[in-house]
C-alpha cells in the first residue's frame, strides 16, 4: 500500500455566535476546536510511540537480563557436562541433546502427515464443507493451551507405557505443530499459481506427480519457513513436557522408555529452586534456549523470505 | 498396473486421512478429558464449579479459584494490553514502510520469546521490581510483588505482540480510499484511526483481541512463576492467585485418583473456554477474510 501523506487538517467553520441572527438554540457546537482535534492528534501518536517504545523497550530488557545474566553460567564445561544437584558443578549437556531429541523427533512425526494435511487443503479439498471444517478445526488447535495437550498425550501415552518419556513429549510438541505447518502449507501452496498446475497436467503428470514436484518445489521457501518457524515456537515449550518427558538426571538414553531431560523442563526446576547455584543455571539454560528460538526464528525469515516482500 | 491409475486415488486418500487427523485429534482432546474427569464430576457435580476449597487431605476440591483466577488474569491482561496494541498498530500501518518493517520484526521477535524465559524474567525481575514500588508508595503488599497484578503484567506483555500482529494486518486491509477520504474532509489521523479504520475493521480487531485472550488464558509458564500459586479466589489486584494452567502445571505430578481427576475436570473447563474464545476469534477474522476475498 502506498503511504498516504499527513493531510493538512482543514478548519471547521467558525462556531455560530450566541448572538448572531440565525441558528437560535443550537446551543454549543457540538464539535472541538481545531486546537482540541490537533491536541488529541498528537497525544494519541505520543502514546502510541510509548506503548512500541514500551514492547521493543521490554524485549531488549528481557533478552538483556538473560544475556547478562545467562552469559555468567555459560561455558564449554556447561554446555557438555550433565546436570547436578545444588552444590555440585554441572552443566546442562544431557537437557540440550534432550531437547534436540525431542523437538527434531517431533518435527519427524508432525512435519510429513501435516504437508500432507496442507496439500489436502489447497489441492483437493479446497472450499468443500469438509476442508472447511478441518480448516477451523486447525485455526482453533492453534489457540488451544499447550498444557491442555500435555494432559492429553499424559493419557494416550504415558499412562499405557507406564512411565514418562521423552517419545510421550515428542508427541505433544508434534501435536502442537501439526495445525501450524498444515495451514502454512496450505497458504503457500495457495498461492502457487494455477498455470503452473494445469501446465503438468497437459504434460501428462499424475496429479500426485504435479503436486510434489512442481507445486511443492514452487512453494519451497515457504513451506520450509513455515516448518521452521514452528519448530522454533514448540521448541520453547515447557507446559507440555511437564507431564511428558518430564525430567532426567543422566543422559538421554532411554528416549522412548524413560523420561527424558530438556531445557525449559530444567529451566522451570532451577527457577523455582532456592539456590543461587541452580538459578544462575536456569538463567545459563535460558539463553541457551532464546539464543536457539531467535536464531531459528531470524534464519526463517531472512534466509527463506519470500522474493516478493 | 500402471503407476498413474493407483498412485493418485492413494496419494488423495493418504493427504486426506492426514487433513483428518486434525479434526479427529479436536475431538479425542474432549472426549479424552471428559472420560478421565468423569469421577470428579460425579463425585461433585455442579458444585465442582462454585466450590472454592481445593484440601487434598479430606478429598474434597473446588474449581472456582482457579478459574476466578483465570478470568481475571487474563481479563486484566487484555485491558492492559489492548490500548497498547491498538496504538501500536495505528503506529505500524502509518510509519515509513522501513520503520513499519523494522517494528513489525522486532514485534514478531517479542511473540517468539519461549514464555518460560517471561517467566524467568518476571519471577526475578519485575517481581523484586514489584515489590520495591508498593513499599515505597506504602501500599500493605503481603505477597511481596508476587500475584494478581504482576501476572496480568507479564501476560499482557506476552499478548500484546499476538493482538498488534493481527490488527495490523486488518488496519492494512483498509481500503485506501476510505482513509484518503477520511482526510480529504479534514479528519485528523486519530480521527481517521477512530471514525473510521476501526469501525471499517472491527470484525477483524475483535477477532484479534480473542486471538490475543484465548492466548492469554491458557499461558502456563509465566503465570506458573509470577501468580503465587494460592488456592483463593483472589480479592485485590496484590493478592496471590493461581490460574486453571498454573494449578495443572503445579499439582498434577504428585497427584493421586480423585485429585488427579479434579485437575482433569480443571483440564475440560480450560479446553471449553479457550475453544469457545477461539470460535470467536475464527468467526470474526472469516468475515473479514470473507471481505477481503469479494473484492
Amino acid at each position: 500500500m502506498e503511504t498516504i501523506e499527513r493531510p493538512v487538517v482543514a478548519e471547521r467553520p467558525a462556531a455560530p455566535q450566541a448572538d448572531g441572527p440565525t441558528l437560535v438554540g443550537l446551543g454549543r457546537p457540538p464539535y472541538k476546536t481545531l486546537f482540541w482535534r490537533k491536541l488529541q492528534d498528537n497525544l494519541v501518536q505520543g502514546f502510541s510511540v510509548a506503548a512500541l517504545a514500551l514492547a521493543v523497550g521490554v524485549m531488549v530488557w528481557i533478552l538483556a537480563t538473560i544475556l547478562i545474566r545467562g552469559s555468567e553460567a555459560l561455558s564449554w564445561d556447561f554446555l557438555t557436562t550433565v546436570s547436578a544437584p545444588h552444590g555440585f558443578k554441572g552443566g546442562i549437556g544431557n537437557a540440550l541433546v534432550g531437547t534436540l531429541y525431542v523437538t527434531l523427533f517431533a518435527a519427524l512425526i508432525a512435519v510429513p502427515p501435516a504437508i500432507c494435511a496442507g496439500i489436502w487443503l489447497a489441492e483437493f479439498g479446497k472450499r468443500s464443507r469438509l476442508a472447511d471444517t478441518l480448516r477451523f478445526s486447525a485455526n482453533v488447535m492453534m489457540g488451544m493451551p499447550s498444557i491442555v495437550v500435555g494432559l492429553f498425550v499424559y493419557m494416550i501415552l504415558v499412562v499405557p507405557m507406564g512411565a514418562n518419556s521423552g517419545l510421550a513429549g515428542s508427541v505433544a510438541l508434534a501435536i502442537l505443530m501439526f495445525p501450524v505447518v498444515m495451514r502454512t502449507t496450505e497458504d503457500m501452496l495457495m498461492m502457487v499459481p494455477d498455470t503452473l498446475r494445469e501446465s503438468g497436467l497437459a504434460l501428462g503428470l499424475t496429479r500426485c506427480r504435479v503436486t510434489l514436484q512442481i507445486i511443492c518445489r514452487a512453494a519451497r521457501n515457504g513451506m520450509v519457513t513455515g516448518v521452521l518457524l514452528a519448530v522454533a515456537r514448540v521448541s520453547g515449550e515447557t507446559a507440555p513436557l511437564l507431564f511428558t518427558a518430564q525430567f532426567a538426571k543422566g543422559w538421554p538414553t532411554h528416549f522412548f522408555t524413560g523420561p527424558t531431560a530438556n531445557i525449559p523442563v530444567l529451566i522451570n526446576d532451577y527457577g523455582m529452586s532456592n539456590f543461587e547455584d541452580l538459578q544462575t543455571a536456569g538463567w545459563g539454560a535460558s539463553l541457551v534456549i532464546a539464543a536457539l528460538v531467535l536464531s531459528i526464528n531470524i534464519i526463517a525469515r531472512v534466509a527463506f523470505r519470500d522474493k516478493k516482500d | 498396473m500402471r503407476a498413474s491409475a493407483w498412485s493418485d486415488p492413494v496419494f488423495r486418500w493418504l493427504c486426506m486421512a492426514c487433513a483428518a487427523l486434525c479434526g479427529l485429534l479436536m475431538v479425542a482432546f474432549f472426549v479424552q478429558l471428559a472420560f478421565a474427569s468423569g469421577e470428579a464430576w460425579s463425585r461433585f457435580g455442579l458444585n465442582f464449579f462454585v466450590s472454592t476449597e481445593w484440601d487434598p487431605v479430606r478429598h474434597v476440591y473446588g474449581a472456582l479459584p482457579a478459574i476466578a483466577g483465570t478470568v481475571c488474569t487474563t481479563v486484566i491482561a487484555l485491558v492492559i494490553a489492548l490500548p497498547l496494541a491498538f496504538v501500536s498498530a495505528l503506529f505500524i500501518v502509518d510509519a515509513p514502510p522501513w520503520l513499519s518493517r523494522v517494528l513489525g520484526q522486532a514485534v514478531d521477535l517479542l511473540a517468539a520469546i519461549p514464555s518460560i524465559i517471561y517467566g524467568m524474567w518476571g519471577l526475578f525481575v519485575l517481581v523484586p521490581l514489584m515489590d520495591r514500588l508498593w513499599v515505597a508508595l506504602g501500599v500493605d503488599n503481603a505477597f511481596g510483588g508476587i500475584g494478581l497484578l504482576t501476572s496480568s503484567l507479564i501476560l499482557s506483555l506476552m499478548i500484546l505482540p499476538y493482538i498488534c500482529a493481527v490488527m495490523r494486518d486488518v488496519l492494512r486491509m483498509t481500503p485506501p480510499m476510505l482513509r484518503e477520504s477520511a482526510f480529504g474532509v479534514g479528519c485528523t489521523r486519530w480521527e481517521t484511526a477512530r471514525d473510521i479504520l476501526m469501525r471499517y475493521g472491527i470484525r477483524g480487531l475483535l477477532g484479534g483481541i480473542f486471538i490475543g485472550l484465548g492466548r492469554a488464558l491458557g499461558e502456563t509458564m509465566a503465570v506458573l512463576f509470577v501468580a503465587g500459586n494460592i488456592m483463593k479466589v483472589p480479592t485485590g489486584l496484590l493478592d496471590g492467585c493461581t490460574t486453571i494452567a498454573a494449578t495443572l502445571a503445579n499439582n498434577f505430578a504428585e497427584a493421586e485418583g480423585v485429585q488427579r481427576s479434579a485437575l482433569f475436570a480443571l483440564g475440560l473447563i480450560l479446553l471449553v473456554m479457550a475453544f469457545v474464545i477461539q470460535v470467536l476469534a475464527q468467526y470474526y477474522l472469516r468475515m473479514t477474510g470473507a471481505k477481503r476475498g469479494e473484492k
